[in-house]
């Protein structure tokens, strides 16, 4: 870990002038000084927001909920109107690391996760997204992890969390605060990058920007889930998940908001998903033909091609069990 | 004084039996709990010395190669910088388990990631970012092997076994198996990182580590930094686990004791996780091809176990494989080979059950596929094939309690609910099944020393160099010298891990609870002789309970009897009997399984081991040691993997978020039931080892329980949900 | 960096390198070595201690952090002379073996359990409606809520049981 000037912000304001000034915030640090330990993140500036407030979940206007970016993933999760409301959300944030990680980590801090790929977390290794131009190890080495959605030539990491597929699936929405103090609102569904030629940007972050809030829209009925598959029973990042809102309206599926993790090289939304089942009739044929649209464009690359049987299968299954099907795909 | 036996025929007398205490076997509590518990117990790392320098460890980022130049000037301006070492000395890999030399040495680099220099400096976190930025010039070879299958396989021939004619023997068989498995590395990963801290006193080095077997640490470190055994100290009174990676001293030991005789002062080196990933012993990677001939009624004619495992250049180890296939099952016709190839990977060594821990799983899963063939029940299948005599040195077995631990298992378990048809029992989304494997491992008695002294007062000490590596060697000790002296157990205190002590067995191949035992019992056969001489009784007609000294109708209190202490030093040695006998301990595992339907991930439901180990000398103590090993049997079933990357040999996967090891919600409530047994032939106390019994095995009831839930059978480890679902409808 | 503490209820002063992280204070600088370093990056829960009344992997917090914040090791749970009957529980069910990750565990199930008392959901919970009985906490959430703390020995069976008795009575108590 290199030496950094440490800075603690009491303020929203403080934040943003130390942001201003290029510091790196440090909000629940499982993250970041995970990597700073290891060289990966080797920021010179530290400005701690831990005690400017954010920290707060508060009904919207709208009939949502404006979750503080510095809410602490455990009390997110455990928030009854969170619970009542959004249980794909508590479920997803329960599925990830465990309950100590989820004391610290915060709502906003999740957000700007950083890959498990093993090729960034080697500075021995090369990683485009670690270091620009010195290419991407995963592509012809150990790729298990890696995403099957979303790829470039330049990097085939995934984003590992759970707490945003939930909210790709709820539609949530980032308040941003820029350095020069304005605010402003961008679709989580939009906020983290597809890697293209620059995977060093995770996501649409400017310098000095602070994420100050998620916004979740007036609550949704339906069956909630989260699906994760992992290679152990908990404390392990998904192979794939999958969390679901889907709602099933005289015998018609009125909703179906589906974001898979560890699957693309971002929480994964497919817009077309929603388009060929809402408005039709449950059946196991209708679920193929979401599982042949979602993966006509994946590509594995060698450890990780499971993902695309475990993305069709895990996909089948959650739209049956939503939609009221048995395991043989006839209604129940 | 130093009371030796030699084990050169049995001893039968069951003296721990007799005695009146009634401590021995009892699950007594740890002596040492209460430190554990509140967190008072020091690990290496914590002495925290006055003056210490913290050091951390620099990895070689080449394959292949040598150090040419270390830039010291890339790490000079940051501040707290103490000095950067790289020496001729420092440690290619760890030592062997008893080697008691050095291993290679030198500034050569044989595997990416090994460690070949030292960062040194006032602060943990000075030394750390110094060994992240610090220059070095490595001259890269391109003669690197990454894939063990691209070197040629060096045949050892002491493993290798051709009797009868397998080949006639399959042909003729009526049921036959011909399977080819393949197992990953594995990792110790014990939760206290690898710590060396070095101090010199006079010329004497003082190492305060994490290490199981000190005599030959002391020797290897000496060896390694070239001066005599005898002015090195070794302190290991508690060690955080170890499971083979601590028995040879490692390369954070030499560094460090560089580094603190050039500082002059005391050095702190502690392995990152990460490099206790990257430098110490892998459990090798294997290949095994499994043939298996029986006649109709499944009984063996035939067997054969080939297994190709891999190491470094020049190191002599090769997972001994094949160790329980030569005495476990009969069959006239036997071809048994082990093959080692070269490769620039980390170094293979000891690795909890070393053999076995893969062999019999392997081995296991074959016999499953036969009684599956045959149509014969799994149990019944592996009691047929229990040989009379040793098949390939016709020599007989020490006390052997298979066959009872496999029907009393079976019985315990509920196997007859066992649907024979696989893929036919299903709980919604989940598929469940049954499965089970027998459990061997070789077990050994070696040399050991204690020095037990019963105090005037009346209370007793017992001191040996022998370490408590989470085994419960401070529980089993204090227990046989409170049985033997007849005091309450609070009367006796145990000392170990310290090389000023008596040089015992060390924990390792299970042999430390029955070596260094015994060596407690020596010494306390003898005292009870000499108090017999003061009362003027026989020994035999002594009885010694509650700091009571029995003799006939005469009750004399221990400290009134007793003017001065009595020491005596024991020691235990194996003997001609090792030679004419198998020994061994046996066991069965069973384990329930549910695998998902959609997903393919396995859950372990329910697994009971059942296990005969000899006497049982601390049975709570006892059981974790076996709960352990069916744990790491899940883990090995189910998700551990190094994962090398084939292009350099790099290892990928070297932290604990990547490496899973099983964590609480994997493992279910686990049962444990041990086989009463007296085994005379194989140490005076008639207890064996267990340390290792419970993983051997273990992984193959659970992928043996996977295929009756599934129809999939897994050949190649761990059994993944994508292995699964690729053959699952 | 100038930063105090209030540890195991005692104000404690600490003048370190920024980068010193909560858990090199605690092992390093302030004489409390109770609380493990096993991996250094939050993957195994050996560090676990609890601050405000949570438990936190200490190894992923710089101690310049906490400045002002009440913190509280296993040394602060129970010394060897006077076990809290938690650290009495691990003892009788063998809840550890090597000892190196018992005071993660520990602490880690000591809050824990206020979690469960507060109604916190896990992963395996049936209902999330904020309701739980303690006295019924089953062995499969105690393990959920337990699995961010490793135990390569592979007490987990015994761990459990010693926190179930614990979880069992405390209703009893409170009841």
């Amino acid at each position: 870990m290199r030496p950094f000037e440490y800075q603690r912000c009491d303020t929203v304001t403080d934040a943003r002038q130390a942001g201003a000034g290029g510091s790196r915030f440090i909000a629940g640090g499982t993250n970041l000084l995970d990597l700073m330990k290891l060289q990966i993140e080797t920021p010179q500036d530290l400005a701690d927001i831990n005690r400017i407030g954010l920290d707060t979940i508060d009904e919207t206007d709208e009939g949502g909920l404006r979750i503080g970016a510095l809410v602490r993933n455990s009390d997110c999760a455990a928030d009854a109107r969170i619970l009542r409301d959004y249980p794909v959300l508590a479920r997803a944030i329960l599925a990830g690391a465990s309950g100590q990680l989820r004391n610290r980590a915060t709502t906003g801090g999740n957000l700007c996760q950083r890959t498990r790929c093993s090729y960034f977390y080697d500075t021995a290794m090369p990683c485009n997204k670690r270091e620009p131009g010195t290419g991407c190890g995963a592509r012809g080495g150990q790729n298990r992890n890696m995403a099957v959605l979303g790829t470039s030539e330049h990097c085939i990491a995934t984003y590992p969390g759970d707490m945003a597929v939930a909210m790709y699936a709820l539609d949530a929405t980032v308040e941003i605060q820029a350095a020069d103090g304005g605010t402003r609102l961008l679709p989580v569904r939009q906020f983290h990058r597809l890697p293209g030629d620059t995977p060093e940007r995770d996501n649409e972050l400017d310098e000095g920007e602070l994420i100050t809030a998620v916004l979740l829209p007036k609550p949704v009925g339906g069956k909630h889930g989260y699906r994760k598959a992992r290679d152990r029973a908990s404390y392990a990042f998904a192979l794939v998940s999958l969390a679901s809102v889907v709602e099933v309206s005289d015998g018609k599926i009125a909703r179906a908001d589906l974001a898979f993790g560890s699957l693309g090289t971002r929480p994964w939304h497919d817009p077309r998903l929603e388009q060929l089942l809402v408005g039709e009739e449950p059946s196991k044929a209708l679920f193929e033909k979401a599982a042949d649209t979602l993966l006509a464009e994946a590509k594995g690359f060698g450890g990780n091609d499971f993902k695309i049987p475990l993305a069709r299968r895990m996909l089948i299954a959650t739209l049956a069990d939503a939609t009221g099907l048995n395991a043989a795909g006839e209604p129940a | 004084m130093t009371e030796t036996r030699t084990m050169d025929r049995p001893d039968r007398r069951n003296i721990l039996d007799e005695a009146a205490q009634g401590v021995i076997g009892t699950p007594m509590d740890r002596p040492e709990g209460k430190l554990k518990v509140s967190g008072t117990a020091t690990y290496a790392h914590e002495y925290n010395l006055p003056g210490t320098a913290f050091g951390v460890l620099v990895r070689a980022t080449v394959p292949s190669g040598r150090l040419a130049h270390v830039n010291e000037t890339s790490v000079a301006d940051i501040e707290g910088i103490l000095g950067v070492y790289s020496d001729e000395r420092f440690l290619r890999n760890p030592a062997q388990g008893g080697a008691n030399e050095a291993p290679v040495q030198g500034t050569d680099i044989d595997y990416f990631g090994q460690a070949v220099a030292l960062v040194v400096a006032e602060t943990f976190e000075a030394a750390r970012d110094g060994a992240t930025r610090i220059q070095l010039r490595l001259d890269a070879d391109d003669d690197g092997v990454f894939d063990p299958a691209s070197s040629p396989p060096e045949a050892q021939p002491d493993e290798a076994v051709d009797q009868g004619d397998l080949s006639a023997a399959m042909a003729d068989a009526a049921h036959s198996i011909d399977v080819t498995y393949t197992t990953p590395g594995h990792n110790s990963a014990a939760m206290e990182p690898h710590c060396s801290v070095a101090e010199w006193q006079d010329g004497n080095l003082i190492l305060r580590g994490s290490y199981q077997m000190l005599k030959y640490n002391r020797n290897e470190i000496a060896d390694a930094i070239g001066i005599d055994p005898a002015k090195v100290r070794i302190l290991s009174p508690y060690v955080g686990g170890g499971f083979g990676s601590k028995l040879g001293i490692a390369p954070e030991a030499v560094a460090a004791a560089i580094a603190a005789k050039a500082l002059n002062r005391p050095v702190c080196v502690a392995l990152t996780r990460q490099q206790v990933f990257e430098n110490v012993m892998r459990r090798s990677e294997s290949k095994q091809r499994v043939r298996l001939a029986a006649d109709k009624d499944g009984k063996l004619s035939g067997l054969g176990h080939e297994a190709w495992v891999s190491n470094l250049p020049e190191e002599s180890f090769a997972e001994p494989v094949l160790q329980a296939t030569h005495f476990l099952y009969g069959g006239d016709s036997r071809k048994l080979d082990l093959y080692l190839h070269r490769v620039n990977r980390i170094c293979a060594g000891s690795v909890r059950a070393p053999g076995e821990a893969i062999g019999m799983q392997i081995l296991e899963n074959a016999m499953d596929e036969l009684a599956h063939e045959a149509g014969i029940d799994p149990v019944e299948l592996r009691i047929r094939n229990i040989p009379d005599m040793h098949p390939e040195k016709d020599i007989p077995y020490t006390s052997r309690k298979m066959e009872e631990a496999l029907r009393t298992g079976a019985e315990a378990f509920g196997w007859d609910k066992r649907p024979a048809k696989p893929a036919t029992r299903r709980e919604g989304e989940w598929l469940v099944g049954m499965g089970m494997a027998t459990a061997a491992r070789i077990n050994m008695l070696q040399a050991s020393e204690a020095r037990v002294t019963l105090k005037a007062d009346g209370t007793a000490i017992v001191e040996t160099d022998m370490t408590d590596i989470g085994t419960g060697t401070y529980s089993i000790l204090t227990q046989i010298a409170a049985e033997m002296l007849g005091l309450p157990s609070e009367r006796v205190t145990t000392i170990l891990g310290d090389t000023d002590l008596p040089p015992a067995a060390g924990s390792g191949g299970s042999w430390g609870a029955a070596s260094s035992g015994s060596s407690v019992f020596v010494a306390c056969e003898e005292i009870r002789e000499r108090i017999a001489e003061r009362l003027d009784c026989k020994p035999d007609e002594l009885t010694l309970k509650d700091g009571q000294a029995i003799c006939g109708n005469r009750s004399t209190p221990l400290a009134d009897l007793l003017d001065s202490d009595i020491c005596v030093e024991g020691r235990i040695e194996s003997g001609k009997l090792s030679q004419k006998v198998q020994s061994a301990t046996y066991g069965a595992h069973f384990a329930e399984v549910a695998v998902n339907a959609v997903t393919g991930e396995t859950r372990v439901r329910r697994m009971l081991g059942v296990f005969g180990c000899g006497r049982i000398l601390n049975e709570k103590t006892a059981r974790s040691q076996c709960i352990g090993g069916m744990t790491w049997g899940m883990g090995i079933a189910l998700h551990e993997d190094l994962m090398f990357d084939l292009r350099d040999g790099h290892l990928t996967n070297r932290d604990l978020a990547e490496y899973h090891v099983p964590v609480n919600l994997d493992v279910p409530q686990q049962d444990v039931i041990f086989i009463d047994e007296r085994d005379g032939e194989s140490s005076p106390i008639q207890a064996k080892g267990i340390g290792e019994l419970g993983i051997c095995g273990a992984a193959a009831a659970i992928t043996n329980a996977i295929f009756n839930a599934t129809g999939v059978r897994v050949r190649d480890y761990p059994a993944t949900l994508d292995k699964i679902i690729a053959e699952m409808a | 960096m100038k930063t105090k503490l209030i540890i195991n209820g005692q104000d404690r002063a600490l003048d370190a390198d920024p980068r010193v992280t909560l858990l090199d204070a605690l092992r390093n600088h302030l004489g409390l070595p109770g609380a493990k370093k096993g991996c250094d990056h939050g993957q195994c829960g050996a560090c676990t201690v609890i601050v405000n009344g949570r438990r936190v992997n200490s190894c992923l917090t710089l101690a310049c952090m906490h400045d002002g914040d009440a913190v509280t090791t296993i040394e602060g749970i129970g010394m060897a002379d006077d076990l809290d009957p938690l650290q009495q529980a691990f003892v009788r069910h063998d809840g550890y073996q090597c000892g190196y990750c018992t005071p993660g565990q520990i602490c880690s199930a000591r809050a824990m359990l206020d979690e469960a008392e507060a109604g916190w959901p896990s992963f395996v919970s049936e209902e999330m409606d904020g309701a739980i009985d303690l006295s019924q906490l089953s062995d499969e959430e105690i393990s959920e809520r337990m699995s961010g703390n490793i135990c390569r020995c592979s007490a987990y069976s015994n761990i459990v049981d010693a926190i179930r008795e614990i979880a069992h009575e405390k209703q009893g108590a409170s009841a």
